[in-house]
């Protein structure tokens, strides 16, 4: 198996690791033991899925583009995590985290937001379960996606904007990770992607497979074959995580696109921070540098430890579109498929519309990770001034 | 010079203090930041016992709002491990100096190359907060191999089975965070600070220091009871944000020194 556990210090290959200060080192090694036990707990396997079904709706549909496909020549399948309650893939994971809090006896939970997808995703889990949420996100991002803040108020969690460094991500997960250092006794860190100390990566994966099980046997359903590529964005790879585990043992090609401001994979070197030893754009003496995205969930330095170990093996590929690209691949699905996607999925989407020369007549199955709503007031701005409606 | 057998300069600088029956105090200042070197000066000067030079970082995890507010300064001025470095030799100290950074700025130019600048920098120690005992072992033996010593944090929930281990690794003095959280001062002493040093008294006879939420002298005294003495960071530094400058430096670390001298 290519996507398999990671070894018992939590690394894939050379990557991973458990990079936190010591105050932190108990809640990671309880956390890890706690997720072990769980998922082998088939009362605790069933009520995560009976959740992400009656709750979640799950299954997410398989959507087949006929006007795209026959615009690009290539047949695109979507895989419609759009569709998911809160509009992302983002559920998965936080019910998964949610319920394993709960579990170990937590009551708060604080998660770091980008995008806000994630942020309302938590704030969400912890009012169905009775739980105290307090979410980080980077003043710039504050700003950008004002409707996801007051989503968050109004599901009863305490919003702060990080106003250090960059503003975004980056600096909201330095936040959460000082907050947990304080709080660690009874709250539970709800990490967003695949990425942080061990267990989160692989954890974080393990709950996203569920997109990558559904995805292939609804592949299997439709043409009796597995796609000839597998794409997802990548800000810390978690959705193309979900994707790619379902196909990682198969001949799809697998690609993880970057924005090209935040191209770890791209232009990245091995690093350490948040935890990990992974990709990480840094400067010449290893400071972290600062991404530049148009979207939200993406504008992050790094990238989980999985997906380093997937490109360094040369598994996956990890392209770059531009801001431009994907302002252009969210206008494009709007218009021939009515589905309005979000920035960070739009990215895919940019690939696709790039590469589509060199995929004519393959099957290419892409995860339509969030629906774009959160991103109509920034593309109004954007298009607006471009005078490009 | 090399570890593997034997104590650095900051272990029995700190020990021979320790034997006169002195309460230790150790001063943090983040490198880089305006007038920072006449501020380490007059802290050695006002009795500091060693001195923890910040090389700042963008993502100081383990740090608090003042320590951040420093560092950020210091970089946007410029300060860049080798700037701060290139400075320590010409410092006029008399005491031992440790740099606390975070581990990516040894990991990005490796762990040999890292440990010999600070060696040939007069580094004598190194503080890596977000480098833990389980992934600590290559960097301490490249540290060691050149006579740099590495300090270890104690944090309260650090387990006991595992604090004979970490107590053991530490080089230098043992580090005990004084609580849960970041640095930064605190209105009154944390009861872990007491409860932590105690623990780590009883695996190791290294120098025990506290940190993180030393606030006031009298927090100083009484975590010293047990501890062997303290370390001092946002305090000091939030003086320099203040505009204090060195001698507003001076002047603190002196009252720290004096109520710890008074007990
Ligand atoms: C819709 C959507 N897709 C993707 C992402 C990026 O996260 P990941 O790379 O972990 O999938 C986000 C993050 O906010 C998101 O909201």
């Amino acid at each position: 198996m290519v996507m398999t556990d990671p070894n018992k210090e939590g690394r894939f290959g050379e990557f991973g690791g458990r990079f936190v200060p010591e105050t932190l080192i108990p809640a990671c090694e309880e956390l890890e033991t706690a997720f072990r036990d769980a998922w082998a707990d088939p009362a605790f396997v069933s009520e995560f899925h009976r959740i992400l079904n009656d709750y979640g709706g799950r299954p997410s549909p398989l959507t087949e583009c006929y006007r795209l496909s026959e615009q690009l020549g290539v047949r695109i399948l979507l895989k419609r995590e759009d569709l998911n309650h809160t509009g992302s893939h983002k559920i998965n994971n936080v019910i998964g985290q949610a319920l394993l809090a709960r579990r170990m006896g937590k009551s708060r939970l604080v998660a770091e937001t980008g995008a806000g997808q994630h942020g309302v995703a938590t704030a969400t889990a912890a009012a169905l379960l009775d739980m105290e949420c307090k979410v980080y996100m980077g003043q710039v991002d504050v700003e950008r996606q004002e409707l996801n803040v007051f989503r968050m108020h109004l599901l009863g969690s305490e919003v702060e904007a990080v106003s250090s460094g960059s503003q975004t991500l980056k600096d909201a997960v330095n936040e959460a990770l000082r907050d947990w250092v304080a709080t660690v006794e009874n709250t539970h860190y709800c990490l967003g992607s695949v990425m942080g100390p061990h267990p989160y990566p692989w954890m974080v994966r393990t709950f996203h497979h569920v997109i990558g099980d559904e995805a292939y046997e609804q592949c299997m359903k439709l043409m009796n074959r597995v796609p000839d590529v597998v794409v997802a964005c990548v800000g810390g790879g978690s959705n193309a995580a979900g994707i790619f585990s379902g196909f990682a043992d198969t001949n799809a090609r697998l690609i993880g696109v970057e924005p090209a401001g935040g191209a770890a994979v791209g232009r990245g070197v091995p690093g350490v921070v948040h935890g990990m030893n992974s990709y990480l754009m840094q400067d010449e003496v290893g400071q972290v540098q600062e991404a530049e995205s148009i979207s939200a969930g993406l504008d992050y330095p790094g990238v989980g430890p999985e997906h380093a170990y997937l490109s360094s093996i040369g598994r996956a590929e990890y392209p770059a579109v531009t801001d431009q690209e994907v302002v252009e691949a969210f206008q494009l699905l709007s218009k021939t498929e009515g589905i309005i996607p979000a920035l960070e999925s739009a990215h895919a989407l940019a690939w696709v519309v790039r590469e589509a020369a060199t995929l004519q007549d393959q099957a290419v199955l892409l995860n339509l990770s969030g629906r774009g709503d959160k991103d109509v007031d920034q593309m109004m701005d954007v298009l607006g001034t471009e005078n490009n409606q | 010079m090399n570890l593997e057998s034997g104590v650095g300069r900051m272990e029995s600088f700190l020990r021979g203090r320790r034997d006169d029956g002195a309460k230790l105090l150790v001063v943090y200042i983040t490198g880089g930041y305006e007038g920072w070197e006449a501020a380490v000066e007059t802290a050695a000067a006002a009795g500091a016992d060693a001195i923890e030079i910040g090389i700042p970082f963008s993502d100081p995890v383990m740090d608090g709002p003042v320590i951040q507010e420093a560092s950020q300064a210091a970089l946007e001025a410029g300060a860049t491990p080798s700037s701060v470095l290139a400075a320590v030799p010409n410092l006029d100290t008399g005491v031992p100096h440790a740099v606390m950074t975070y581990y990516n700025l040894a990991h990005h130019p490796g762990h040999e190359r890292f440990a010999a600048t600070l060696a040939n920098s007069g580094i004598d120690a190194a503080i890596l907060p977000d480098l833990p005992l389980v992934e600590s072992g290559p960097w301490r033996q490249a540290a060691a191999e050149v006579g740099v010593e590495t300090i270890m944090l104690a944090a309260p929930t650090t387990p006991d089975d595992r604090l004979p281990e970490l107590c053991a690794a530490s080089q230098g003095f043992v580090y005990a965070v004084g609580l849960l959280g970041v640095t930064g001062e605190r209105s009154t002493l944390a009861s872990t600070a007491t409860e932590i040093a105690k623990r780590c008294k009883n695996v190791t006879d290294k120098p025990v220091l506290t940190g993180v939420g030393i606030g006031s002298p009298e927090q100083a005294v009484e975590a010293s009871v047990v501890a062997d003495g303290v370390i001092i960071g946002s305090a000091v530094v939030r003086r320099l944000l203040d505009g204090g400058g060195a001698d507003g430096v001076g002047e603190l670390v002196a009252s720290y020194r004096a109520a710890l001298d008074a007990g």
